[in-house]
């Protein structure tokens, strides 16, 4: 296709194509593309790949730390849970030993104070039989002793008598 | 220059620009690989390669503001072209589908940067040689894919029609896949970019002339350069709606011939 004189040429045909143009079109096009497809889609490709892998990495890590959270709470709650039943039973455990320490506290006095009394009564007892015992001895022997007395000293006057039962008494005053 | 051209035959009236415009002269003497479009060509591939190169040098995963210019014109022709309409195994298609996109879209917008103002799709041959790339990839994927006995029976014969509509079919089926498609595909950026600089150069060498003009024409002179300056807004429009049409129906007929059935 040569270039004349233009303005004499109007009727031109647009649709027909110019042998040097199809050359350089299809030369120009072959050469982006084998540039882009060379150098810019791998480097964009990977752009997006790492990308990917980031973010999925990213959100693996998050899921994971998430885990681990809601893990150390269950764990925490658990603890948390497992301590307060252990004050509970101890605080049960407390109060029940507390009453038993009391009544057991409670019993002992009692039985203290039961053997108190009753060590009391025992002594107060025998002391009681011990001097009814030896008033039982000496009533015995003052009686003996009075009826020897009155043997002994013929009871025949009312004087004597009355002499005799003095005397016994005085005499019994001055044992005394 | 186009004045320059011109003068002689014109003698004063105004002439409508025609399809002359669009054959410009070599720059550099009679070397017919010196012409404005074929200049424009070579610095489309220099600028979409500097471009797309410099930006995806890094690859970071978080991406500068020039890589993500970059991704995102890549991104937008791999998911939304791609693999939205090729689907499983889009991913071979998209170095091809990135760089028709681009190489269209640039050349196109040649069309309203201001000094470089042509459209190099304007020129036939280029959305020839493009439309062909098209035809030879998706007729060589369909043939890899089916085989060549089974891809052009089922072009021929599609399946599930009654056989009395293959006398219907049959031609229409053959005109469409090796005849049509191609050539709508190549003439309708043609035509588009074509018609879009034709009408710019109407409003704009028109007010040039009206502003030469007596004082009532020089007041209607600031009207057509206005329009002129609404139709660039348009012509943009245009020019990327035709870069991603191209693209989108190189796509489909991908999509078409690697589909089992059509």
């Amino acid at each position: 296709m040569q270039f004349v004189n233009l303005a004499a040429e109007e009727k031109i045909n647009p649709l027909i194509p110019h042998t040097a143009e199809l050359i350089v079109g299809a030369v120009a096009f072959t050469l982006l593309f084998l540039t882009l497809r060379k150098f810019v889609v791998p480097m964009f490709e990977k752009a997006y790949t790492d990308r990917t892998n980031a973010i999925q990495g990213g959100m693996e890590r998050a899921e994971k730390a998430q885990l681990e959270a809601q893990r150390a709470l269950t764990q925490y709650n658990d603890q948390l849970s497992k301590a307060r039943e252990e004050a509970q039973t101890l605080r049960e455990e407390a109060r029940v030993q507390g009453a038993a320490i009391i009544e057991d506290l409670r019993t002992k006095a009692q039985e203290e104070a039961a053997r108190i009394t009753a060590t009391a009564h025992a002594s107060i007892e025998a002391e009681r039989q011990q001097a009814i015992a030896s008033l039982r001895n000496e009533v015995g022997t003052l009686a003996v002793e009075l009826a020897s007395k009155i043997v002994g000293e013929a009871l025949d006057d009312q004087a004597r008598q009355s002499r005799v039962v003095d005397r016994f008494l005085e005499d019994l005053e001055k044992s005394k | 220059m186009r004045d320059l051209l011109r003068s002689g035959a014109e003698g004063g009236g105004f002439v409508p620009p025609s399809s002359g415009d669009f054959e410009l002269p070599p720059i550099f003497g009679d070397n017919i690989y010196t012409t404005k479009p074929i200049a424009l060509v070579f610095l489309s591939v220099i600028l979409i390669s500097a471009f797309f190169i410099i930006s995806s040098r890094k690859a970071a995963v978080l991406p500068s503001k020039l890589q993500f210019a970059g991704e995102s014109v890549y991104t937008f022709v791999r998911n939304d072209l791609a693999k939205d309409v090729i689907g499983h195994d889009f991913l071979r298609f998209v170095p091809y589908l990135f760089t028709l996109f681009t190489f269209i879209l640039v050349n196109n917008l040649f069309g309203i940067i201001p000094l470089l103002q042509f459209p190099t799709m304007s020129r036939v041959s280029f959305p020839y040689i493009l439309a062909l790339t098209v035809y030879l990839v998706f007729h060589y994927v369909g043939i890899r894919k089916q085989g060549a006995i089974k891809y052009f029976k089922e072009i021929m014969f599609m399946p599930g029609v009654p056989k009395a509509a293959y006398i219907l079919i049959t031609p229409l089926e053959i005109l469409t896949f090796f005849l049509v498609r191609p050539l709508t595909l190549s003439l309708r950026l043609f035509a588009n970019m074509f018609a879009g600089h034709l009408l710019l150069l109407v409003f704009i060498l028109g007010g040039e002339h009206l502003l030469q003009g007596v004082i009532g024409l020089k007041l209607i002179s600031p009207f057509a350069f206005g329009i002129g300056i609404v139709l660039t807004f348009f012509e943009f429009m245009v020019q990327c709606l035709q870069a991603y049409i191209f693209t989108l129906l190189a796509a489909l007929y991908i999509a078409g011939a690697l589909a089992d059935e059509h």
